[in-house]
């Protein structure tokens, strides 16, 4: 698949796609990942665990320490998909990593086909290349493969 | 990433830990963004200053026991205590003693204990195409701006790590041909009326950050309307709606004396023409309050300025007001406010000022009710950190809202 590597690292969860984008600060509970940005359409919900899909990363400076806290709580995104490249999210892992946590992948891929909310989604950005799997029906198969025929063997 | 022989010496620990732990995490964001080198800069506004978990404490005392000081002049943002008046601020024991220790690491680096997001308002003014590595979106926004420097959105933590080792990655803005606009905003067409209202400016840099996202936008049509403080409203509400860094406004800022001397030789890659229903409905997303029961009024989001100050004691004109007020400012404004008789007459009206911090970091406010405010920063803030709504309005509007114990509006101006 396409997409380049910010921050590398292997992850699966379910695939949480945001409709708006996101500031990390004033939008995401720093402890237990919740979305609390009112205004936003997937408010409620959680990051934590989730293969998190931010077409449009947007706000406050302070999201990279929010970042950091999620992941020194063990609630931060499982990964995160960028629509574009952005210096913020990824100094949050960069930092959580000199004090010896593990960090979330970011990948930088501007909605990919396998980026629909709900979809089960395994991905390894340790590089080069990015490798995505998704569960499809039950079986796990690499993306760029034909489901229809997967799901009915 | 080309690293100099004095780069490498840091990153090998010549300058000690802290120096190459900031070494390498300023290299490593600049080689993800497609920096071939490091480059010195001017000065740094810190933003990581701002307690957000016990993490963000161990990272700053993990770098002062490394050995940390800045390398260049450093300002720091609010932090998440009332230095002046701690009892203005609800924590528990535990959380109030870790935001002292993280406000007290980043002192002890060398940076100055400004605890403002106006920064430049409180004397830090980088020079007209200086490079400075700069955090806290409405800094970065109006160093870009309306000062003409040069400085990416360094999230918190970048910040002072740009700060200790006095240099930054080469990429985005500090790039001359990333600085030129590929977004022509014309707002000729809005009436004098609204174009001279303070309310208009944060709901314009709404707008701006809902409509281009980070892009760089030149806006026609301003010229005669804008101060400092204005543009200063435009530019935190489009920083926080969107990603806007940096914005030209043409014969106004300092970069644009005209729209062509900004815009890309590639050409506009969109045209927008602002109506006034545009404004009325953004407007309106800036509300979230479902009634007209007001129960609080906030301003300074960025800090207010010792000019907003006056503004409301001149709105106030000897009148008290009956809902709580909450004035957030730096110490700068509040120490000249003092020493010119100005502050007692505003604190013997009611206005409680809040120094040092501001109500969407830390818990000042109620956590229920309907707050109202002039700050589309506030505005898009204050309903995830607080547990409020809010109502937005001009500064005169919440000084008579607050007078009068009930709202009060004058929305002829939106059409």
């Amino acid at each position: 698949m396409t997409g380049s590597i910010m921050f590398p690292g292997a992850a699966s969860g379910p695939v949480l796609v945001l409709d708006r984008g996101l500031s990390f600060w004033g939008g995401v509970d720093p402890k237990t990942g919740e979305i609390l940005d009112v205004r936003h359409p997937q408010c409620g919900k959680s990051v934590a665990g989730s293969i998190l899909a931010i077409a449009e990363p947007i706000g406050s400076s302070s999201s990279s320490a929010v970042l950091l806290e999620l992941i020194a709580a063990g609630t931060a995104p499982a990964a995160i998909v960028l629509g574009r490249a952005d210096a913020i999210l990824v100094v949050g892992c960069l930092a959580a990593r000199e004090l010896d946590y593990d960090c979330p992948p970011i990948i930088v891929d501007r909605l990919p086909d396998w980026a629909t909310s709900g979809g089960l989604v395994m991905l390894d950005a340790t590089g080069p290349e990015i490798k995505v799997k998704q569960s499809v029906a039950g079986s796990t198969v690499p993306v760029g493969e034909d489901v229809s025929k997967k799901v009915a063997r | 990433m080309q690293l100099t022989d004095v780069e490498r010496h840091i990153l090998a620990g010549g300058h000690g830990e802290a120096a190459a732990i900031a070494l390498r995490i300023v290299s490593e964001t600049g080689r993800l963004l497609g920096a071939d080198r490091l480059i010195p800069v001017a000065s740094a506004h810190v933003d990581g200053c701002l307690y957000l978990g016990d993490t963000g404490t161990r990272f700053a005392e993990k770098l002062v026991q490394g050995g940390a000081q800045v390398a260049v002049p450093t300002t720091l943002n609010v932090g998440a205590l009332d230095l002046l008046n701690p009892a203005n601020i609800r924590l528990n024991d535990h959380t109030r003693a870790m935001v002292r220790r993280h406000m007290q690491a980043y002192e002890a680096m060398g940076c100055r204990a400004t605890w403002t997001c106006a920064p430049y308002q409180a004397g830090h003014r980088p020079k007209l195409g200086e490079d400075v590595a700069w955090g806290e979106s409405n800094a970065v926004v109006f160093c870009n701006s309306v000062l003409g420097a040069r400085t990416n959105r360094y999230g918190d933590l970048l910040d002072i790590a740009c700060a200790i080792i006095g240099r930054a990655p080469l990429y985005g803005l500090h790039r001359p041909e990333n600085r030129e606009a590929r977004i022509v905003v014309d707002v000729s067409q809005l009436s004098s009326r609204l174009r001279s209202s303070e309310a208009f400016w944060p709901v314009l840099g709404a707008w701006l950050g809902r409509t281009v996202g980070e892009e760089v936008a030149v806006i026609e049509g301003l010229q005669g309307f804008a101060n400092e403080d204005r543009l200063k409203a435009l530019g935190a509400a489009a920083a926080s709606y969107g990603a806007v860094a940096l914005f030209h406004i043409a014969g106004v800022t300092p970069e644009a004396p005209t729209v062509d001397a900004v815009l890309s030789k590639d050409g506009a890659r969109a045209t927008f023409q602002v109506t006034a229903e545009m404004m009325a409905s953004t407007r309106d997303i800036l509300s979230t309050a479902q009634s007209d029961a007001i129960d609080y009024v906030a301003v300074g989001s960025p800090h207010l300025s010792y000019e907003e100050a006056v503004t409301i004691a001149e709105r106030l004109a000897g009148r008290t007001v009956r809902l709580p007020f909450y004035a957030n400012t730096g110490r700068h404004v509040v120490q000249r406010l003092e020493r010119e008789g100005r502050l007692k007459p505003l604190v013997d009206a009611g206005i409680r000022f809040i120094v040092d911090t501001c109500i969407v970091v830390t818990p000042i406010v109620p956590s229920s009710g309907i707050l109202m405010t002039n700050s589309g920063k506030f505005a898009c803030y204050v309903p995830g950190t607080t547990g409020c709504d809010v109502m937005f309005g001009s500064t005169a509007e919440c000084v008579e809202s607050a007078v009068a114990g009930r709202l009060v509006r004058d929305m002829d101006l939106w059409t």
